[in-house]
């Protein structure tokens, strides 16, 4: 994908757009060939205003200003024709992640884009969101636009595509037509084998309780209260979701109970003790382990090898340190044995983060922080932007440690996963448990409640 | 799928940008940026009608590298000898506020305070070494060396607080601590000003260093400002940033919050307090190199030297060229301090080159390594079109017969 952007430049082959074979050799060449290109991760100025980021590198002029009026008077235009609902002249940052994903698509139709590249557009989106971004989609086509939709959500796939093409590896495998093919069909060609989409689990043996939250308030970075009044328990051998849509307080929830955000007021407690506002590492001593929601910016360190990643929750203590120094060959010779215990590939103890594929870093993270014997592990999307191999893997490790009697918090966006992997179901919904409901609860009942229970509304 | 998808997400911090410049080139980098600037400067000095190649080898014999080749025999050895001397007297100050620069780089730092760190630590220095003139020697220097290491650790400090405490920007406090340096030095020995000598009321000049604050000279004529034991402090000094960086745990932390702040947070190291030890280990580095300096030729500061002085500032490009690393660091001080004493004026003949404009020849040479390291596109260009040529060689290679070595 980043070869049809420009972004990188193909060793063989060739590209042809309307049938005429081009040279993409830059953005700004795909630009004007038409294609269009919404990535995985965002590439906004999160201080700037929706119209500014549109109309960025094509600003309308008058004289030698910019014309602000003029800009933000056609986002609105592509904005309505589309129905996208984005508001021109509100700042990046203060906007939802769904909102921002819209600002990316008007980017591309502000310049004219008659093929639409998607990275992976649903990974960050809830299932509304993901229905409201299918309209526009569905608008676009009938516009005539043409989209590569790049997913690993097989039932999105088969709901939005016309073809399907499966690669592996960098090969293309096959392209079928979405008509026919079914979920099963198109993860066998993804994986090469037979997968399970369903987890199977035992019952567990449910024990003390790991984690209490009591009554807890949570300010985000902009002081505005975002965790209002949460009260929650993790049992030992338990896997509690908490499922919402993004932006609900997850994150600054999370945060306080992983000691990386004081409370305001309420309580954390692990095993009993009180550990609210005492920091990361107290609460890591506690035993608390926490996968972050965002490997690359949180979770690992791109630069580091492998090996100083899988020691960043144990560097101060013996065996990988003695007195202030670092011992070097217990680190390596640990993380070789993680890494083949948790199946990273491509990857030897001397290998940076940076250059592993998204599923192998998120093993990497996952197993220093199971490896760090929790007593609670606080998964934050866990398998963001996997394929399906790796979620599998994942899922595998989340209900071991289960069974090994830890306690779980599962916070994800996924309704398969939460359902799949839950032993509870929270709701969270504008910084307050909405409800509570079993793993065997329905997707509507589930997303009706994540949506404040009137359904059909978006979180923007 | 999604991970193929993804671009190389943009090296966020200096000290990522840094590693990627390291990994992309290894040690041909830095030489090729090198090469660069003198090749520059070259054509300077050609537009400017002076003969480059006659002007470098002028320099390259005012540097007395050449006292290392065993033909260099008679006088010309003893000439090469006391100009080496010279050479390695300028490169020990600049390895110490190279390393000042480079540590601070690991932790996604920018300290350009590493001169007025200098002088802070230089003016301790003279003030602890002129006093106690009854001192045992030995306890003399240590006194003095560590009153300048910690006088620059505190200074330097000052820098670390603010960007921990308050956000503030190190290239902006760092700047301004400069200046506040220098003008408190210019202020304490101009006339009048409570440090300036009682032998002469009218010099803007410190009092002496006493002979028994004054470093052991090693190598060569101690009345001829022969070498002083400071390079092997400075050597000491090198080999400690290696370990403290590769193989403690403050360093692990140091490089941790320098590539991925938010990750170090999230595992629990304070990134502030991280701040803060970093800027005081650089300012330890820079006063060190100020104290050493003044222990060990200087013996004293005049408010001149205070306000002309670059040390600092060559450390950041002997940091950029060293690529932050301690082997790097010393190659690139020695390259600076050859360059140094070999445009001074006492080496070059003014029928080769104006000797009064020479060291603006190392300042030019100083900039454009910068300005290359920055632009580090330029280079890392180059080097990825001699790969793809290299490569391109190789997959013709079994075709035409020759392998590439």
């Amino acid at each position: 994908m980043s070869i049809l952007y420009g972004l990188y430049s193909p060793t063989e082959g060739e590209i042809r757009v309307n049938g005429q074979p081009v040279q993409v050799d830059s953005p700004s060449k795909a630009i004007k060939l038409g294609i269009g290109m919404v990535h995985q991760h965002f590439m906004l100025v999160p201080v700037m205003t929706v119209t500014e980021n549109i109309v960025l590198g094509a600003e309308p002029r008058s004289g030698a200003l910019l014309d602000v009026r003029e800009g933000s008077r056609r986002v609105k235009e592509l904005s309505d024709r589309y129905g996208l609902a984005v508001d021109p002249d509100e700042v990046i940052e203060r906007v939802s992640v769904g909102m921002q994903q819209r600002v990316e698509i008007l980017k591309t139709l502000y310049r004219d884009a008659r093929i639409l590249i998607l990275d992976e557009p649903t990974a960050v989106l809830t299932a509304q969101e993901t229905n409201e971004l299918f309209e526009v989609l569905r608008a676009l086509k009938q516009d005539g636009v043409s989209i590569v939709f790049i997913s690993h959500k097989l039932n999105e796939v088969l709901e939005i595509a016309d073809r399907v093409t499966v690669l592996r590896r960098g090969k293309r495998i096959d392209t079928v037509p979405s008509e026919g093919a079914t979920e099963e069909s198109l993860a066998r060609l993804m994986v090469g084998r037979e997968v399970l989409l369903r987890v199977d689990k035992e019952q567990g043996k449910r024990g003390e309780p790991m984690l209490e939250v009591e009554d807890l308030y949570v300010r985000d970075d902009r002081g505005l209260e975002v965790v209002k009044g949460v009260s929650l328990h993790v049992r030992a051998g338990e896997v509690v979701a908490l499922a919402g849509v993004d932006g609900n307080g997850q994150l600054e929830l999370v945060q306080a109970i992983a000691g990386l955000r004081a409370p305001q007021s309420g309580r954390v407690a692990i095993e009993g003790r009180d550990v609210s506002g005492l920091g990361v590492r107290a609460t890591t001593e506690a035993g608390v382990a926490h996968i972050p929601e965002d490997r690359q910016l949180a979770g690992l360190v791109l630069n580091f090898t492998l090996a100083e990643n899988l020691a960043l929750r144990e560097y101060r203590e013996p065996p990988i340190s003695n007195h202030g120094m670092l011992a070097i060959g217990q680190m390596k010779s640990r993380a070789r044995a993680l890494l083949r215990e948790y199946d990273v590939r491509g990857g030897e103890p001397d290998t940076l983060a940076g250059a592993l594929s998204g599923g192998n870093q998120q093993k990497v993270a996952v197993a220093r922080e199971i490896a760090s014997n929790p007593k609670l592990l606080v998964a934050h999307q866990p398998t963001r932007g996997l394929d399906v191999g790796a979620i599998e893997f994942v899922h595998g490790r989340l209900l071991a440690e289960r069974a090994r009697g830890r306690g779980i918090l599962l916070v994800s966006l996924e309704f398969e996963e939460v359902r799949a992997l839950a032993d509870r179901i929270l709701v969270i919904y504008e910084g307050r448990i909405v409800g509570e409901f079993p793993p065997d609860v329905s997707e509507e009942d589930l997303g009706v409640a994540m949506t404040g229970g009137r359904g059909g509304q978006g979180a923007a | 799928m999604s991970a193929t998808g993804e671009p190389e997400v943009a090296a966020a911090t200096p000290a990522a940008r840094l590693a990627a410049y390291v990994r992309a080139g290894g040690v041909i980098v830095p030489i090729l940026t090198a090469s660069l600037a003198f090749f520059v400067a070259g054509l300077v000095m050609l537009v400017t009608g002076n003969d480059p190649i006659a002007t470098y080898e002028a320099i390259w014999k005012g540097t007395g590298l050449q006292w290392i080749f065993p033909w260099t025999t008679g006088a010309d050895r003893d000439l090469a000898a006391s100009n080496l001397q010279q050479t390695l007297i300028i490169t020990t100050p600049l390895i110490l506020t190279g390393l000042a620069v480079a540590f601070a780089f690991r932790a996604g730092l920018f300290n350009i305070g590493g001169n007025g760190q200098y002088i802070v630590g230089a003016i301790v220095a003279v003030w602890v070494g002129s006093s106690f003139a009854d001192m045992p020697s030995v306890l003399h220097i240590l006194l003095a060396i560590g009153a300048a290491c910690l006088a620059g650790a505190f200074w330097a400090a000052i820098a670390g607080v603010l960007k921990a405490t308050t956000g503030a920007h190190e290239v902006i406090t760092t700047i301004m601590l400069n200046w506040i340096a220098v003008w408190v030095g210019v202020w304490l020995f101009s006339l009048g000003g409570p440090l300036q000598t009682e032998r002469n009321a009218s010099l803007p000049v410190s009092e002496d260093v006493v002979k028994g604050a004054k470093l052991p000279v090693f190598w060569g004529d101690p009345v001829l400002q022969g070498l002083h034991i400071g390079i092997f402090i400075a050597l000491a000094a090198v080999v400690i940033f290696w370990l403290i960086l590769n193989r403690s745990t403050m360093g692990y932390e140091v490089r941790a919050v320098g590539f991925n702040p938010e990750a170090a947070r999230y595992s629990g190291m304070s990134v502030g307090k991280n701040y803060v030890l970093v800027m005081a280990l650089c300012g330890l580095f820079a006063g060190l190199a100020g104290g050493l300096d003044v222990l060990g030729w200087q013996f004293r500061i005049a408010t001149n030297d205070i306000q002309t002085v670059q040390l600092g500032f060559f450390g950041i490009a002997v940091a950029l060229l060293g690529r932050n690393t301690a082997s790097g660091t010393v190659a690139a001080a020695l390259l600076f301090g050859a360059l140094l004493s070999g445009t001074s004026q006492r080496n070059l003949d003014p029928t080769i080159f104006e000797p009064s404009l020479a060291k603006n020849l190392t300042f030019i040479i100083q900039g454009l390594v910068i300005l290359i390291v920055s632009a580090d596109v330029i280079v890392l260009g180059l080097v990825a079109r001699s790969r793809g040529l290299f490569a391109r060689g190789r997959r013709a290679a079994p075709a035409g017969g020759e392998a590439e070595p």
